[in-house]
């Protein structure tokens, strides 16, 4: 099932709906990232908040499409893990170092308003 | 006799059927502590007091309660049936555990009895020998039996009381409190357990989610200790609630505790720690952007 990306002014919106394979986060992962070239968008948020489930694939995943966004010069901000889902990645190792999180889609979009604020001023 | 509740008490005492000869001498028996009634209560109030049990109690109360346990004690050597001193002793462990009565007093204070009632028994039959070895063939199990009941209720309701207020400490012991608006504290007092951390962290991560909080204070002053065990489960719900988007500011580490962390050799760069509770709360409001400041005093009005 290929996630549906949203453009909002200058962010992407990846909205995951259901439990993805591995073929379709790779998809996503690459999608946004070239996206983020197209759009020239400063920041992108993936929702996961409908997974009850983050395996070790799926959390390396998602780090890794937050640094190759990075390096494209955009911010990425994962939101909406559930609290058992967050316990459980802990308990396994997965933190998703140097990764930003925020509680939900509103969070996100504030903690995205902030930081390119913070940056634009001092850039 | 075999009902659900006191199914365990019964079990742990249950006798052999007694002989038709044995019924007589005990109805004797009985009657013989019925009329002697009066004189064998009060001597039994007596040594209560002289071996100072009960302490806790006024005088007035052993003497009422022993006379209720001394009637409760005939009737059982009567009827065979403890059901009703069982119900009376559990009753009465409701009412004296409160007052810090201990085991070893309530036992005491039935083999006391116990004692008295034989002595009595020694002195009407000292003339009869062998009447005297079968009343007291009669007497001794049903009284081993009583006083058996009795402990086993004691214990058991305080135990049942141990339970309940364990579950009561359980339910009381993580208050997760909001503060300002995204700003939780969560105050841990107490020796922290495996259970208990595992509580900790399902509240901490749900009070994070219900309040929609960004930084939550989690204060420690209050606990002595912790094993490597517990203090690695609190890095790790440190670190789950980054992934919910929200920082914990740990407060109040004592040396033993900090000693405990380097051991297990927490990153310190995912933690973040100050000094005290007003240390934490200044500096997480300081991450939300609050900036407390006293209200100017206003000319005063003559």
């Amino acid at each position: 099932m290929q996630v549906p990306i949203l453009k909002q002014r200058d962010y992407l919106i990846a909205s995951i709906q259901a439990a993805l394979t591995d073929a379709d986060l790779l998809q996503l992962r690459d999608a946004l990232v070239a996206q983020v070239g197209t759009f020239r968008s400063r920041g992108v948020i993936v929702d996961v908040t409908a997974l009850d489930v983050m395996d070790s694939f799926a959390v390396r995943t998602l780090r890794d499409l937050a640094h190759m966004i990075r390096l494209r010069g955009a911010e990425t901000v994962i939101v909406g893990i559930q609290p058992e889902v967050a316990f459980a990645m802990v308990q396994l190792g997965l933190i998703l170092e140097g990764v930003s999180t925020a509680l939900d889609l509103e969070e996100g979009l504030a903690f995205l308003d902030k930081k390119l604020k913070a940056g634009s001023r001092a850039g | 006799m075999d009902d659900g509740i006191s199914l365990s008490v019964t079990e742990a005492v249950r006798v052999q059927p007694l002989s038709e000869a044995s019924v007589a001498l005990l109805r004797e028996l009985v009657a013989h502590l019925r009329q002697s009634r009066t004189q064998l209560r009060e001597e039994w109030a007596r040594r209560i007091t002289e071996a100072q049990l009960l302490t806790a109690m006024s005088k007035d109360e052993i003497f009422a309660e022993a006379t209720a346990v001394y009637d409760n004690y005939v009737d059982v050597l009567e009827t065979g049936s403890v059901e009703a001193l069982q119900a009376y002793a559990r009753n009465l462990s409701e009412r004296i555990i409160p007052r810090g009565v201990q085991t070893h007093e309530v036992v005491g204070i039935v083999l006391l009895l116990r004692d008295v009632l034989a002595r009595s028994l020694f002195a009407k039959y000292q003339a009869d020998f062998t009447k005297l070895n079968r009343v007291l063939d009669a007497y001794e199990p049903a009284a081993n039996r009583i006083a058996n009941t009795v402990g086993v209720s004691f214990v058991q309701e305080r135990e049942r009381v141990i339970r309940a207020q364990q579950e009561a400490i359980r339910e009381l012991s993580t208050p997760v409190l909001p503060v300002r608006e995204r700003l939780l504290i969560l105050p841990v007092i107490g020796t922290v357990d495996p259970l208990r951390a595992r509580q900790l962290t399902e509240q901490l991560l749900r009070g994070i989610r219900t309040n929609r909080a960004r930084v939550v204070v989690m204060d420690i002053t209050g606990v002595p200790a912790m094993d490597a065990t517990v203090a690695n489960h609190l890095v790790l719900t440190v670190e789950a609630a980054r992934l919910l988007g929200a920082t914990v500011i740990v407060t109040g580490l004592s040396p033993e505790l900090a000693q405990t962390l380097v051991n297990i050799g927490v990153d310190l760069s995912k933690m973040d720690t100050v000094g005290d509770l007003q240390g934490g709360i200044e500096e997480a409001e300081r991450l939300l952007g609050y900036k407390v400041s006293p209200v100017e005093e206003s000319p005063k009005q003559l």
